[in-house]
């Protein structure tokens, strides 16, 4: 009995492992196609495979690659920030002997050595929607400038308060990740505000997940409801803080906006939630990610540098001075819908 | 502290004995505690409306916790109670989305939340595997079937009955009181009941102390420990209603600290990691003491991180009067 229940034990035990993280054969130097070899194999590693985000450009370049003739498989760490997750995916690819690996990576810094290995290995890497620090870690990044993207955010705000002072409450996303910081950056730049200044009445940080961010907002509410603005880095959070200031009967007085771009979030502008959202583009980042590792994979020839994808001002109350398209057509290039 | 009649004569209780007898009191203490420094720490945090919004933000973890000090008091854990909150939420909200009955939705993921702790129990008593290894993998499994299920999509919530634990409210003496914290609030005083005053309650705490002697004793111990596992996963399906209630919107990427979050307020509310020992009224004083923290804190401008700080060292604080308490209470 007890021989019966130990076996049992390390069975669950295996289960447990082999389900909570993928096992990774090392074997280095597989075949890995050659460049200018002609066949393109691609292989993508996301953030996570969940995010509709993500689960956009994995479709689009899905999609890509079978137009364009090129194997395609993508991979994913299990959460946001699983830098571990990432560099297992990209060993794993290595293995399969893909050409091109187009990565969203988790953190700036944490894949890099994985990287490395990677183009030693004589394999093309592209960051997708997420730079590298230092940039030049990969050999090109296509992507979203997000310090731009937060700076039309602002802007609008700024339009939008017509020349009343700020007094501001900021969302933020993941504390230290390199996009927060840098919409977190654009946005003060667009609001023409230093980080400290006066104007800003309070934040908090919540890590992208809605509830997390309605309670933050509900916490810094009861602070202080004299406000005019806020600001969030992703329209989750943007509904989160919504939702706190519908309790409170402060929607008429607020501007809020926000970044990314989903149909969701395309909707909650069309609907009034949001005063504004800057949309991004990952069908770009993928189509061109996929065309550059075809083009590798015929010629040789590696692109280089960044790679702005754009970023477009998304609302139905255009202001002078702030180019926007309205929800129609931001429903018409959204990502994420449900076709 | 107090006295206490020892062989009819008197004696002086030790602080320790005190906390070991009511173990309800520290909790309730640092409860008191916090919200008097941060009421006189910032002029926003002692406003009714505010306490209200506090508890209501508790009220998720807090349900959570409910089940998971039932199952603590036994000397298991769950390592899976959020994500199988988060799968009912997303079968509820994907059922209504279908244009399924919002009651029919309800009891559906309830039912699956009841099928999961069935699972465990039967894993638990049937083949004797340690709970931590069982809910580690129904935590694994259910984390993925939750994204699966969401097709990397939320899933909106517009039905009402879905919503109704925090949109509808009452006043009670000025203080907004939801449906959500009304039912909360009655779970607790039933599990408290079913604890203290019945047979059922005497053997979950003697099945937790030494679950041998429990046996000896004629207990039931297998029909007991699954019983736990049933109602714990009652308590985890009225969760992801609360859930519902407080973001009507089905997210597989929300609580993904949940699991964590619970043990935290049963270990802040001074139940026993080692079984046997504890109480769910501490529980719901642990689970409001984090949320008034992050609500204090935040009014006071302090930094997300430190925050956290300030939980994880409040946890172990509460795990070392634990410690002391026993240690006491052997010497």
């Amino acid at each position: 009995m007890r021989q019966r229940s130990l076996t049992a034990l390390a069975v669950a035990a295996a289960v447990a492992v082999s389900t909570a993280g993928c096992t990774v054969e090392r074997h280095w130097g597989g075949d890995t196609a050659k460049a200018g070899s002609g066949k393109a194999k691609v292989g993508l590693v996301t953030k996570t495979d969940t995010n509709p985000y993500f689960v956009e450009l994995r479709n689009a370049a899905a999609k890509a690659a079978k137009a364009n003739g090129a194997e395609f498989s993508a991979l994913a760490g299990q959460f946001d920030g699983d830098n571990d997750g990432q560099v297992r995916a990209i060993e794993n690819l290595m293995q399969q002997g893909v050409n091109t690996i187009l990565i969203t990576p988790s953190s700036s810094t944490g894949v890099l050595k994985a990287i490395q290995d990677a183009r030693d290995a004589g394999i093309l890497v592209i960051a997708l929607d997420t730079a590298t620090e230092p940039a030049d870690a990969v050999d090109a990044t296509f992507a979203t400038d997000n310090f731009a993207a937060g700076e039309q955010e602002g802007a609008y705000v700024k339009a939008a308060l017509v020349g009343a002072d700020p007094k501001l409450l900021m969302v933020d996303g993941t504390a230290g990740a390199s996009v927060d910081t840098q919409r977190h950056g654009g946005f003060l730049k667009g609001m023409g505000l230093e980080d400290g200044a006066p104007q800003i009445k309070g934040h908090t940080n919540a890590n992208g997940d809605q509830s997390l961010a309605q309670q933050g907002m509900e916490n810094l509410l009861q602070r202080t409801t004299d406000l005019n603005a806020i600001y969030s880095m992703n329209e989750p959070m943007g509904r989160g803080a919504h939702a706190a200031l519908k309790a409170r009967g402060l929607t008429g007085q607020v501007v809020l906006g926000s970044i990314d771009g989903g149909c969701e979030g395309v909707q909650n502008v069309k609907s009034g939630q949001l005063a504004v959202t800057v949309m991004q583009f990952p069908r770009k980042m993928a189509e061109q990610g996929v065309l550059a590792a075809v083009d590798y994979a015929k010629t040789g020839k590696k692109p280089s540098g960044f790679v702005n994808t754009g970023s477009t001002t998304i609302t139905d109350k255009p202001l002078p001075g702030v180019e926007s398209k309205d929800t129609a057509w931001g429903l018409q290039n959204c990502w994420g819908g449900t076709e | 502290m107090s006295t206490v009649t020892v062989n009819g004569t008197r004696e002086r209780e030790s602080l320790g004995e005190f906390l070991l007898r009511a173990p309800a009191v520290g909790p309730a203490l640092a409860l008191v505690v916090a919200v008097v420094v941060f009421s006189f720490a910032t002029d926003t945090f002692f406003d009714l409306d505010n306490l209200s919004t506090v508890v209501q933000q508790s009220l998720v973890v807090g349900t959570l916790a409910l089940g998971q000090t039932l199952i603590i008091l036994i000397a298991g854990i769950d390592l899976s109670n959020a994500s199988s909150m988060v799968v009912a939420t997303l079968v509820m909200a994907k059922l209504a989305a279908a244009g399924t009955n919002g009651f029919v939705a309800l009891v559906a993921g309830v039912v699956l939340t009841i099928v999961v702790g069935l699972f465990i129990g039967t894993l638990a008593t049937r083949i004797k595997l340690p709970a931590f290894i069982i809910t580690l993998g129904t935590f694994t499994g259910l984390t993925a079937v939750a994204k699966l299920i969401a097709g990397g999509q939320a899933v909106p919530v517009t039905d009402g009955l879905l919503q109704w634990l925090g949109t509808k409210r009452y006043l009670f003496g000025g203080i907004p009181i939801t449906y959500g914290m009304t039912l909360a609030l009655i779970m607790f005083l039933v599990v408290w009941y079913a604890l203290t005053k019945t047979a059922w309650g005497k053997h979950v705490y003697a099945v937790g102390n030494a679950p041998e002697s429990a046996r000896l004793s004629g207990i039931k111990v297998n029909r007991t420990v699954l019983s736990v596992y049933l109602v714990a996963g009652l308590c985890f399906g009225i969760a992801a209603w609360q859930a519902l209630g407080r973001t009507p919107n089905a997210d597989p990427n929300q609580f993904q600290l949940g699991n964590l979050d619970s043990i935290t307020a049963v270990v802040l509310g001074g139940t026993s990691l080692f079984g046997g020992r504890g109480s769910v009224l501490g529980t719901l004083f642990g689970a409001l003491v984090v949320a008034v923290l992050r609500s204090g804190l935040t009014q006071m401008g302090v930094d997300g991180n430190y925050q956290d700080l300030a939980t994880g060292a409040l946890l172990i604080a509460a795990v070392v009067v634990d410690r002391i308490a026993r240690r006491q209470q052997q010497s």
